[in-house]
């Protein structure tokens, strides 16, 4: 089991996403395809096997997960995880009651995306030949996103950004030929003078 | 004081209060097994670790205390499971202790090593690796009281062996703070004014009571309840003895093969009360068809379970006890404002419905052939439980296993009082009954315990007759031998067109008479009506050893009233004698 303590800036995605790594057949556009969701936002214990307990209460209950990113908080007795629902998959009071009974859970912020500031980080090393560089190069200054990497035929970008602009981001590198891309699922808090719904 | 972290976690059991562990030995659980020989604690040993979980869940449920279990680790940890889903899905609270290597070896593939708290986190409420022997005392307190508030449950301390030879300064645990573990407790009073309002508004209302009601001790209270407001009351398979059978407002047993007065009340009714139940899909059948008529209003400690299966109209998240007695206060205050509020006639037309369902469609069964009441193989599995009833004291605990032995057991048995009925309800464990009927019969040794199994159930864990015979727990033990895996029998005979497939276990092999002798018990066999009584009282003398009684019956015997399973429970099949005159109702 992963400690929740991984080093790192944050996340570290456990449910892959069907389709979100690597460079394959062209597929419907994920802004076109993106399910609705539910943000739930937990403060669990920073304990061995908390992680665990919440993904296989998720996987116990039948509830999809579409990104969850773990890391701990400013106090090291807590680590905060971003869980992305699918919303199709269980009723939010439902996850939300469940996730609730988790004794390492001490809180549950469900957090309606129109009411969070949303975050996420991605990695992607694109096909960059003498042609294109220039034009990938572009593209990622337009974007904000860092050349971290040079290779003789690709390049790696990284950029953070709120998620769709991330969708954004991979779907106009696509015709250049994504070899290999990290996301690591969407990181949330509520907006300043929002008023959160917690248990 | 210094000692052994195994010491420790001995005292620390003491000082919970614990009177009995049920356990079996290993080399992981081996340093805590020295300090026993020391303790207070009676330790039962059993023959297999599924029986320790068992008996301690049976304990458990007679007695309302946690049981403890304690085995070592690795495949003693994974026999353990099962007691630990059950426990899980009967809210029963139990602790259970399993060995773990020593902390240097975890994760090497050690001898004996599983990862138990990884295993085990699904089906218990939480457990604990105790990594460090200094929290021991603190993880012994947390351990109980999780099991034991809000909605019981399973624990589990995985203990690893070196942890247990750690040395360390005795300490008194500390006031439990987990901050993530809040159960619910009184209710808010907003929700039991909209729950009072809703029930002096209904005319059709059914107390629908589930395990809760005995988890909490709310039985008094619902007592009050009923005797105040005239509600008529079912009571779930576990929740039977929460309210007497002998009161006119019950209706039995709902569900799939309840009575057809509780299943049709609840069909008609405009208001559920549903009182720590939680509409498991053997109660409600279909559930969009379930009492699409009424109005609910769900009591339960468990927040989770509110709105899971059906939406309530009114949710009270509280421990069900303080819920009813404060539901009751409510009532009370409204009738003194509106005198007639509560006028009994209120309800008069639907009582009166329900006691002609009850005097209509009461259980029946056909009794055993004329003439061929001598003939073996003819002795009905229902009367032996009416006469077993009727010839044992009213507060006798009767404990069972799984499938149609169950049911008979749960329809014609007359259950008067919380705790009598012990049985594995949610997980549906085939052989829990005789493990269960030693941990009840430890749990009130004043009490007269009688197990009624099945002749599959019986075959699974047997062996725990050993341990009773050996630790002189004299539990009496029905074996309903009808040669088949009868429940799944049955499906074969009603939805597989007779097809049956590895069913058959022949009524003589094996020979339980012997078997039961071989095993230090009196073993009795009874293959005709006339031998029934008898028995039993010759059975009830023994007071130094178990009996076993090999009951003969029909083996094609089936449990009616059945709504099969998806069916609305409107399609309820009652005894083949009662259909014409339900035809007639529906017609």
């Amino acid at each position: 089991m992963s400690p929740p303590n991984a080093p790192g800036p944050g996340a570290a995605p456990v449910v892959p996403l069907a389709g979100q790594a690597g460079s394959g057949p062209a597929r419907p556009s994920r802004a076109a395809a993106r399910p609705a969701y539910h943000l739930v936002s937990l403060l669990v214990e920073n304990r061995a096997g908390v992680l665990v307990r919440v993904s296989g209460l998720f996987a116990r209950r039948g509830f999809n997960i579409y990104s969850l990113a773990v890391a701990p908080t400013d106090d090291p007795r807590f680590s905060r995880i971003s869980i992305v629902v699918d919303v199709e998959s269980a009723p939010l009071e439902q996850v939300v009651a469940q996730l609730d009974k988790l004794v390492n859970v001490v809180r549950i912020d469900e957090l309606h995306p129109l009411d969070a500031r949303q975050a996420e980080l991605l990695l992607v090393t694109v096909g960059a030949d003498a042609v294109s560089r220039a034009q990938v190069i572009q593209l990622a200054e337009v974007f904000g996103a860092k050349v971290v990497d040079v290779g003789a035929e690709a390049l790696t970008l990284r950029f953070a950004s709120v998620p769709e602009a991330l969708d954004d981001f991979e779907e106009v590198l696509r015709p250049y030929g994504i070899r290999a891309i990290q996301r690591t699922g969407r990181i949330a808090l509520p907006k300043l003078g929002k008023s959160v719904e917690g248990p | 004081m210094e000692l052994t972290g195994a010491q420790a976690l001995i005292k620390s059991l003491e000082s919970q209060g614990v009177e009995v562990i049920f356990g079996l030995p290993g080399g992981a659980i081996l340093p805590v097994y020295d300090p026993i020989i020391d303790s207070s604690i009676r330790h039962v040993l059993v023959r297999h670790e599924q029986g320790a979980g068992h008996a301690a869940e049976g304990y458990a449920q007679v007695t309302g205390r946690p049981g403890v279990a304690m085995v070592t680790s690795g495949p003693a940890a994974t026999n353990i499971v099962t007691p630990l889903a059950n426990a899980y899905m009967d809210s029963t609270p139990l602790v259970v202790v399993t060995g773990q290597v020593a902390r240097g070896s975890i994760g090497t593939d050690a001898f004996q090593e599983v990862d138990t708290t990884g295993v085990t986190a699904g089906v218990t409420k939480h457990n604990w690796l105790v990594t460090d022997p200094e929290r021991i005392v603190q993880v012994v307190a947390e351990a109980f009281h999780v099991a034991t508030t809000g909605r019981p449950g399973p624990v589990l301390i995985d203990f690893p062996k070196d942890v247990a030879n750690a040395r360390l300064t005795w300490h008194e645990p500390s006031p439990v703070d987990l901050p993530g573990y809040r159960p619910a407790g009184p209710p808010d009073p907003a929700s039991i004014a909209e729950a009072a309002d809703l029930v002096l508004s209904a005319r059709r209302p059914v107390c629908y009571v589930g395990g809760g009601v005995v988890k909490s001790g709310a039985s008094v209270a619902l007592a009050e309840l009923v005797e105040l407001t005239g509600i008529p009351v079912t009571t779930t398979l576990m929740a039977r003895g929460a309210f007497p059978d002998s009161h006119p407002l019950s209706l039995g047993m709902p569900g799939m093969h309840g009575t057809y007065a509780a299943v049709t009340a609840m069909q008609r009714a405009d208001l559920l009360l549903a009182l720590g139940s939680r509409f498991d899909d053997r109660v409600t059948g279909r559930v969009d068809a379930f009492a699409p008529g009424a109005r609910v209003v769900h009591v339960d400690v468990d927040r989770a379970e509110i709105g899971k299966v059906r939406r309530a109209d009114v949710a009270v998240v509280a421990d069900c006890r303080l819920a009813l007695e404060a539901l009751v206060a409510e009532l009370r205050r409204r009738a003194r404002e509106q005198p007639d509020a509560l006028e009994p006639g209120r309800l008069a037309a639907w009582v009166e419905q329900l006691a002609g369902f009850k005097e209509r469609f009461p259980l029946t069964y056909d009794e055993a052939a004329e003439g061929g009441s001598r003939a073996a193989g003819s002795l009905k599995p229902q009367q032996v439980i009416e006469e077993l009833r009727d010839a044992t004291p009213e507060d006798t605990i009767l404990v069972s296993g799984v499938g149609q032995h169950q049911m008979w057991a749960s329809q014609f048995w007359r259950f008067e009082h919380p705790r009598t009925w012990v049985n594995s309800g949610g997980l549906g464990t085939m052989g829990f009954a005789v493990p269960a009927a030693i941990g009840a019969k430890v749990g009130r040794p004043d009490r007269m315990v009688w197990a009624v199994d099945g002749d599959g159930c019986f075959q699974m864990t047997a062996q725990e007759l050993v341990t009773a015979s050996a630790e002189r727990i004299p539990v009496k033990i029905a074996i309903l031998n009808n040669a088949y895996l009868g429940m799944v029998r049955q499906w074969q005979q009603m939805f597989y067109e007779e097809r049956y497939s590895e069913v058959y276990l022949s009524p003589d092999l094996p020979d339980y008479v012997g078997w039961a002798e071989a095993m230090g018990c009196v073993g009795l066999r009874v293959a005709t009506p006339e031998e029934v009584r008898p028995a039993i009282e010759k059975a009830n003398d023994v007071e130094d050893r178990p009996v076993v009684i090999d009951f003969r019956i029909d083996s094609m015997e089936q449990v009616f009233p059945m709504v099969p399973a998806g069916s609305s429970n409107d399609e309820i099949v009652v005894h083949p004698s009662q259909r014409a005159l339900l035809e007639q109702d529906r017609r």
